[in-house]
């Protein structure tokens, strides 16, 4: 099993971000369960959602407690929550911001995982550019196939198209699709 | 058709699916995205000959549920919590006039504290209403159970209650199966009451009843759900037969054959636990699991059956009564009464509010019960040093203040989270 904690904030698509991710898994045949932590979501206010991905039946209704991959959608919760709480040895992090792990104070975490298993993204940008709104999910979601290859960059297109029909849906493509190929590339120059 | 979609979405789909005639609901958190689907279903012209009737508040929604279903109407409603109290009376109304409504509780806690998250304190609270009370162990189950509520409710003229928990459930995104409507049009026939208010035959529902009766219509009740406790399993295996997938019944087992320590528990704990179980039996130790689908009817006689040949039967419920302890630990005694060798009953109260049941602290409570057993009821995880500290502050001082707020209060100052350098 393959569990993902979404960190961000109201406002961010957290909780889409966590559905379109168990869909994306759902097109590759694979079972998925996605839910939120359940707060009294407010616009600002940090807000998480987990994501379980599996081959067999996800009975565990826990919420994702030793994530195997951690996606934040906004690099100031660092200073608010214990963001990193439970992640595991070996985990994945992807970061939604246009600094460096150096310049976010967080080398010594980051040091602790593997080389190929860190990254930035800069998602908002990414999402102005493309959708014109400061949404970063559907951006951190391409990134994501990339880094992990838990789910293919296809399926979360397919996802996302499921969900946003039309222009929007194009625009959120577009922004998962070059989040996804600047994280290929990256990971390319990495392994050699 | 498979699905990657809400709980609370799939149980729209599927109520649609019964062709409820009446739909009236007030909105509540974790209930709300339920009645939502079903609105626009009927918005869309998807769910037709249905009248979705917005009302004012939650006893109005129940109210109009009676009398849509005394003029023979299919009739459905949703609610949670505060919700489910606010239309008390009129819950008790339905059962007592033998109405065949269906209704979701989307089951979370009950305030003072106000609190919005999960726990079973909303369906215990009206376990005693005259209401069939069956609780879905995952979103599958919550789809093939309101298919089945629709059945069984009209075969006794009664109403059901379908406890799904709230948030967990409702608002998990998940793989479901909806089935089709040919299916559910083969398994529930159209609505065809006992007793129908009619102009052209007349009748009155609701008499008073006095002392010379009244035993007699409570007993006729008792009787009905009595009758549920053979429908209950006889509807499921119909139902199996037809979709292909097990759901409903009174109780299913899981690992239990060989087992010296029993589980019982109601709704999607009973994944958790599953989960657990796997890891403990990895260890060799004789642990299953009995999950409880009614609560109302009780299957006496079928849980006695199953848990007959335990040493130790841990009961893990997210309710309690103040002043005595769980309530399905107590009927879970109950259901042992009088039994030459009994096994133990360890009573476990968890998930209060919405705190997470988590494996670790599973494992640590099914070990505990068999090593040290505690008496009377375990509260899991329960920080006994802010209940210390609270307790210490009030008989300090008699002005102690509201207990609820000074307890954030002191968790926030103890708040150790510094950020990562």
């Amino acid at each position: 099993m393959f569990q993902i904690r979404i960190h961000g904030r109201g406002g961010q698509g957290v909780v889409t971000a966590a559905e379109l991710l168990s869909v994306a898994a759902f097109i590759e045949d694979q079972h998925a369960q996605a839910f939120p932590s359940f707060g009294s979501e407010r616009m600002g206010a940090p807000v998480v959602s987990f994501c379980r991905i599996d081959s067999k039946e996800i009975r565990l209704r826990e919420p994702v407690l030793e994530p195997d991959a951690l996606i934040v959608q906004d690099a100031t919760l660092f200073k608010a929550v214990d963001v990193f709480h439970g992640l595991k040895d070996g985990g994945y992090l992807l970061v939604n911001t246009n600094k460096s792990f150096g310049e976010l104070h967080l080398d010594s975490v980051v040091a602790k995982l593997p080389a190929g298993h860190i990254v930035t993204v800069p998602a908002t940008e990414l999402a102005l550019k493309h959708i014109g709104r400061p949404v970063p999910n559907a951006a951190l979601l391409g990134a994501f196939a990339a880094l992990t290859g838990t789910v293919r960059l296809d399926s979360v297109a397919k996802a996302i198209h499921e969900a946003f029909p039309g222009k929007i849906g194009d625009a959120n493509v577009a922004a998962a699709t070059e989040a996804h190929n600047a994280v290929a590339a990256a990971r390319v120059r990495t392994a050699a | 058709m498979l699905k990657q979609i809400e709980g609370s979405y799939a149980m729209a789909e599927a109520i649609a699916l019964c062709r409820p005639e009446v739909v009236c609901a007030y909105p509540i958190t974790p209930q709300t995205h339920i009645v939502e689907g079903i609105g626009e279903l009927v918005r869309e012209g998807k769910l037709a000959r249905c009248e979705f009737i917005n009302v004012e508040s939650e006893f109005a929604a129940l109210s109009v549920a009676i009398g849509a279903s005394a003029a023979g109407a299919r009739a459905y409603t949703a609610t949670s919590s505060q919700g489910l109290l606010f239309m008390a009376e009129a819950v008790y109304n339905a059962a007592g006039l033998g109405l065949p409504i269906v209704m979701t509780l989307g089951n979370r806690a009950i305030g003072a504290p106000i609190n919005i998250w999960n726990d079973h304190s909303d369906a215990m609270s009206m376990r005693d209403a005259g209401w069939m009370q069956l609780f879905a162990e995952t979103n599958q189950e919550a789809v093939d159970l309101h298919i089945q509520a629709f059945r069984l409710a009209e075969e006794l003229s009664m109403p059901v209650m379908v406890c799904v928990d709230g948030f967990i459930l409702t608002h998990a995104v998940e793989r479901i199966e909806i089935p089709s409507q040919e299916d559910v049009d083969a398994f529930l026939p159209p609505y065809d009451p006992v007793q129908v208010l009619d102009p052209r035959e007349p009748v009155s529902i609701g008499a008073m009843v006095g002392p010379d009766a009244f035993t007699e219509v409570r007993f006729l009740q008792h009787y009905k759900q009595q009758q549920a406790l053979s429908l209950l399993p006889k509807f499921a295996a119909e139902y199996e037969a037809r979709f292909g997938r097990a759901a409903g019944g009174l109780l299913r087992t899981y690992k239990a054959d060989d087992a010296e320590l029993l589980v019982v528990a109601m709704g999607s704990v009973n994944g958790t636990i599953k989960d657990t179980i796997d890891e403990m039996r990895a260890e060799s130790i004789k642990i299953g699991l009995v999950t409880l689908v009614s609560y109302r009817p009780f299957p006496t006689a079928a849980l006695r059956a199953a848990l007959a040949n335990a040493k130790d039967v841990v009961v893990i419920e997210k309710s309690f009564a103040v002043g005595i302890g769980g309530q399905l630990a107590n009927n879970v005694d109950q259901a042992l009464r009088n039994m030459t060798v009994a096994p133990r009953v360890h009573s476990v109260v968890a998930g209060l509010g919405g705190r997470p049941i988590t494996r670790a602290a599973l494992h640590r409570v099914f070990r505990q019960a068999v090593i040290q057993p505690w008496e009377a009821t375990h509260f899991l995880d329960l920080n006994e040093r802010i209940v210390a500290a609270e307790i210490h502050r009030t008989r300090k001082k008699r002005r102690s203040g509201p207990t609820a707020e000074n307890i954030l209060k002191r968790l926030a100052s103890e708040s150790s989270f510094v950020p990562a350098e």
